[in-house]
């Protein structure tokens, strides 16, 4: 049983290497093997969002991957998304100037689900942007000034 | 919260990933989107001691037509490619107007078409498409194929007709006939919530527009797909009126669905929520099959 799996992942467009038991959870895995810890665990069974991160380009949720599944595969997590320490993602900074975040646990989750959305679609209504975001609980904004800082972002990211 | 350990095995091609299933039986499960079995394993609700993960075979992920117009879907056909696939959009449209109501998109770039089949969540919305458009299923093993009628593919509270050593490997979904139309309508408290309760409803019409053929498929309203035969039949030989179709969702909704209630919604509300999104579903069956 458990025997341990080599597995090599792009992450965030750096090639990782690892060992990993067959049981570790992508989101885990990500958190304390590569100390990627940007990625938050919520419910740990796909409800929150808020371990959403890109795999292979699409939003998916990491903590009902296991590790091993990503083997060969290419991720992205919420710290791609920074240019660097003083410059913000336009969706980031839009999600700070709109108030898009209290006490922030959920916000990885939201950014990740929001890259690709808003990549699909650039200018999108507010009946879409409460779809896309409705795999993403957040228990303390009440949603209205997410839905605005996605707005916000759209514009910015015209 | 952390799944009990298990041995993983990912093959790369169909016929190892079959020898395996024969060799493990019921001890090893596959993994195909995950979307349901991991959040299983994280709660220790379900426990494998192998997972056989199937995404490697790239060759059950596909969306064509065959020469008899059947539409054919690979069983590893991710759920949000299923949403947006012209082929299905055109030839299946009841599939496509299911999709976004399978749970979020994040879920759905996971999530697969078998898998969601071979789980049979009687809340699931695939399921009861596959009964709704009369779809074979294929199931293969080490010892070979064979095609399972969707209705008989449903045996309950997920439960399969597929033995221990089998796959579903492949959805056909016959084509529409002339001056069919369908709608399928869903009731969740969010988006991409557990359905309250939805419909599914197919209706071909004759020539001088009356109903020659209908179905009427519910989730969330039973142990599986519950297919409201009395209340389709009541529709042959009608033409479309508000009264066939209160009469028909009365039904349905009193007689044939079995629904169990959850905290959110008594087995009551449930059956009145059936009656009035079964009379919104047929009304736009009837209206498609006649445009």
């Amino acid at each position: 049983m458990s025997e341990l799996h080599a597995i090599e992942v792009i992450v965030n467009g750096k090639i990782y290497e690892r060992q990993v038991e067959s049981r570790l959870l992508l989101s885990d895995f990500l958190r304390h093997e590569l100390g990627l810890s940007g990625t938050h665990v919520g419910c740990e069974h796909g409800v929150c969002g808020a371990c959403t991160i890109l795999f292979d380009g699409a939003a998916a949720r990491s903590c009902i991957m296991f590790a091993v599944q990503a083997n060969g595969h290419e991720l992205a997590t919420v710290e791609s998304l920074a240019k660097s320490q003083n410059e913000l993602h336009p969706l980031q900074q839009a999600f700070h100037e709109a108030h898009g975040l209290q006490c922030g646990f959920c916000t990885p989750g939201f950014l990740m689900t929001l890259i690709p959305f808003l990549q699909e679609n650039p200018q999108p209504s507010e009946a879409e942007i409460r779809e896309a975001i409705s795999g993403n609980l957040c228990r303390c904004t009440g949603y209205q000034h997410i839905v605005d800082a996605v707005k916000l972002a759209a514009e910015k990211m015209k | 919260m952390k799944p009990a350990p298990f041995d993983y095995v990912a093959p790369d091609s169909l016929q190892a990933a079959l020898a395996l299933k024969a060799q493990h039986g019921d001890d090893a499960k596959f993994l195909a989107g995950g979307q349901s079995l991991i959040p299983a394993m994280n709660f220790r609700l379900a426990q494998a001691a192998t997972l056989i993960d199937v995404n490697n075979l790239r060759e059950l992920d596909y969306v064509r037509r065959d020469e008899n117009g059947d539409l054919r879907l690979g069983a590893l056909t991710r759920q949000r490619r299923l949403e947006r696939d012209p082929l299905v959009k055109q030839y299946a449209p009841l599939l496509h107007d299911a999709m976004p109501w399978v749970a979020h998109p994040q879920i759905r770039n996971r999530g697969t078409l078998g898998g969601s089949l071979a789980h049979a969540d009687p809340a699931a919305e695939l399921p009861v498409i596959a009964v709704a458009l009369e779809a074979r299923l294929k199931a293969a093993s080490a010892r070979g194929e064979r095609w399972i009628a969707a209705a008989d593919f449903f045996k309950g509270f997920f439960t399969t007709d597929l033995a221990s050593d089998e796959m579903l490997v492949e959805v056909a979904l016959p084509p529409l006939p002339p001056r069919a139309g369908t709608s399928f309508i869903e009731f969740a408290r969010r988006r991409g919530d557990y359905a309250v309760i939805g419909v599914a409803a197919v209706v071909t019409l004759n020539e001088g527009g009356a109903c020659d053929e209908a179905r009427l498929v519910y989730l969330n309203a039973g142990d599986g797909p519950v297919d409201a035969k009395r209340a389709a039949s009541l529709l042959k030989g009608q033409k479309p009126s508000a009264e066939v179709f209160v009469a028909a969702a009365n039904l349905a909704a009193e007689q044939e669905i079995n629904p169990i209630g959850s905290i959110h919604a008594s087995p009551d509300y449930q059956r009145h929520l059936a009656r009035v999104l079964t009379g919104r579903a047929l009304k736009q069956a009837f209206d498609r099959a006649s445009q």
